[in-house]
């Protein structure tokens, strides 16, 4: 049994559908806080995942080249976490602010106006080609793979997998702390919930707004940084393509719910990577080539069938 | 009954809605330990009146004083700071959060003595105690009234102003906010209070103000008013 099925279908696509979920659910909780607090769909936030991944290249190449230091990524991007934010909460200053009270669709269509601008300054400053982010194949972790084997089932999680997995489990676990137990993240969620409400009852909203590109930056700096080390190479479209199913995985769990986009983000992931099991006969169920198109099939269903989610979101 | 020192109070005041004028010249003041009640039919301003105070909507001329100073045009946030507590008609709860955080928010302006204010409020609504994990949204309406006025009442009120509480309540959950308002007067909070239940907002109240058309109309104490014909035909559904 686990010869003939689950050691393909867990190595290969559980395993990589698990990994492509956690960097989908870290980027769609910025989406649906954006969202929910800011009320517009953030198109440029792909490309914040894209920016915080090139940062975290500099950092480590030039930790390299001048101090002669091989950072891991995950070392290099914390640095690169703190730019991106300041960068974020700039942009908010002198770009969102003035559209705060303005129509949802002027916002939309002024952050997918910053969604070109940033791609275009990477382009700009890193030039259009592709960069290698980590160098040469990731072995299986090797723990993993003896203490399996010795119940006879093998599992290979690289070790780049490993280090995915584990990252989000500890920004998941440190997420809700904030949200449940602290008050700017019980103030985010009352704001989230109703903004004019907030407001008479003397909550800071704009300190709250910060509070939501910290989060929404910090977590799609992550997310970029792990698509990175997943698919070891730099291109100025990786955040852009990350888009959509982000969308479908805040769309599924319900617009406006962290956790909700969380769980949509494993859902979109898995199903994804699943969808290209050989189910009946040998060949894949779908092409690889029509993964993206499961993530839009997913969001489309659900925007027909339960608009709010799973979670009951918000429906606009 | 000599005048009560004004706490709240409006002066020739005139305000709408973008364009629209629906306050005209309306005078109302609210006095220490007083509870005064604005009733009048539908669309008659009774509402705008209140928004106009925390200032939600355009003030074309008047003004508004709190402790004799003027506060015309503060945004609700620094209205807020100000002491003026406020309870929204709809939409008055964090649905999402649970009452105490629903209590914690309340007392986002303050810096200390947190814990003691919301003891304070589970003294004055001994029902939420139980319920304090309890999302808010959850709750009856009743309840969902008494987590506003306790969220409200977090800061240190000057005046609380509520807009019309019981509306959409069962009689028994009417009667019960009814008795909370007396009780949270008794604290010494000033209370300015919309109502739609005439009659019963009346009984409770020291002082009444009658808007039509988003003028003042009749004025007198709350027994005064249930008393007066005229009030009772158009308002209260009297027959005699």
């Amino acid at each position: 049994m686990w010869a003939s099925f689950g050691f393909e279908f867990v190595n290969f696509y559980l395993i990589p559908g698990l990994v492509l979920g956690c960097i989908y659910a870290l980027g769609a909780i910025g989406i649906t806080l954006t969202f929910g607090i800011l009320r517009f769909a953030n198109f440029a936030h792909g490309e914040v995942m894209m920016t915080g991944a090139y940062l975290t290249w500099t950092i480590s190449t030039l930790a390299g080249l001048w101090l002669g230091w091989s950072l891991h990524p995950l070392i290099a991007a914390v640095p690169a976490i703190f730019a991106a934010i300041g960068i974020l909460i700039l942009i908010d200053r002198y770009f969102y602010k003035p559209f705060r009270n303005a129509p949802t669709i002027m916002v939309v269509m002024a952050s997918f106006g910053m969604m070109l601008v940033v791609r275009s300054t990477v382009q700009f400053i890193w030039g259009p080609n592709q960069l290698t982010f980590v160098k040469g194949i990731d072995k299986p972790n090797e723990a993993v793979r003896q203490f399996t084997a010795d119940l006879d089932l093998m599992i290979l999680v690289p070790n780049k997998h490993f280090w995915i997995m584990a990252g989000t489990v500890i920004i998941m676990l440190c997420f809700t702390y904030l949200l449940e137990r602290t008050r700017i993240g019980k103030a985010m969620r009352a704001v989230s919930d109703s903004p004019d409400l907030a407001r008479v009852t003397g909550i800071d909203v704009e300190a709250v707004v910060r509070a939501t590109w910290v989060v929404g930056g910090f977590c799609a700096v992550a997310a970029g940084v792990f698509l990175a080390m997943d698919i070891q190479f730099l291109e100025t479209t990786m955040g852009f393509r990350m888009l959509l199913p982000m969308f479908a995985a805040a769309i599924l769990g319900g617009i406006g719910r962290p956790f909700g986009a969380v769980f949509g983000g494993l859902i979109i992931g898995l199903a994804e990577e699943l969808s290209a099991y050989p189910w009946i006969g040998d060949a894949p169920l779908i092409s690889p080539g029509y993964k993206t198109g499961v993530a839009f099939t997913i969001m489309i269903i659900m925007l027909i069938v339960r608009p709010s989610g799973l979670f009951k979101g918000r429906t606009f | 009954m000599s005048d009560p020192q004004p706490i709240l109070e409006l002066r020739n005041l005139y305000a709408g809605y973008g364009e629209t004028e629906i306050l005209h010249d309306i005078n109302m003041f609210v006095g220490s330990h007083e509870v005064v009640a604005i009733i009048g039919p539908n669309g008659a301003g009774k509402s705008t009146a209140i928004k106009a105070i925390l200032g939600l909507l355009n003030i074309r001329g008047g003004e508004i004083l709190l402790d004799s100073t003027p506060i015309t045009n503060t945004p609700p946030e620094v209205a807020v700071t100000k002491g003026i507590s406020y309870v929204p008609q709809t939409h008055n709860v964090f649905v999402n959060l649970t009452v105490q955080e629903n209590l914690e928010m309340g007392a986002w302006t303050m810096r200390a003595g947190i814990e003691e204010r919301i003891e304070k409020m589970y003294a004055l609504f001994p029902d939420l105690r139980d319920k304090r994990r309890q999302a808010a949204g959850s709750l009856s309406g009743g309840q969902r009234q008494m987590v506003a006025m306790a969220k409200a009442l977090m800061v240190d009120s000057k005046v609380l102003l509520l807009d019309e509480p019981t509306a959409g309540l069962s009689p028994k959950y009417r009667g019960e906010i009814f008795e909370t308002i007396q009780k949270i007067n008794a604290t010494g909070v000033p209370i300015f209070i919309v109502e739609q239940n005439a009659k019963q907002a009346l009984g409770i109240a020291d002082r009444g103000y009658v808007l039509v058309d988003g003028s003042n109309r009749f004025t007198g104490t709350g027994a005064e008013l249930l008393a007066d014909r005229e009030v009772a035909r158009m308002f209260l559904g009297g027959r005699d």
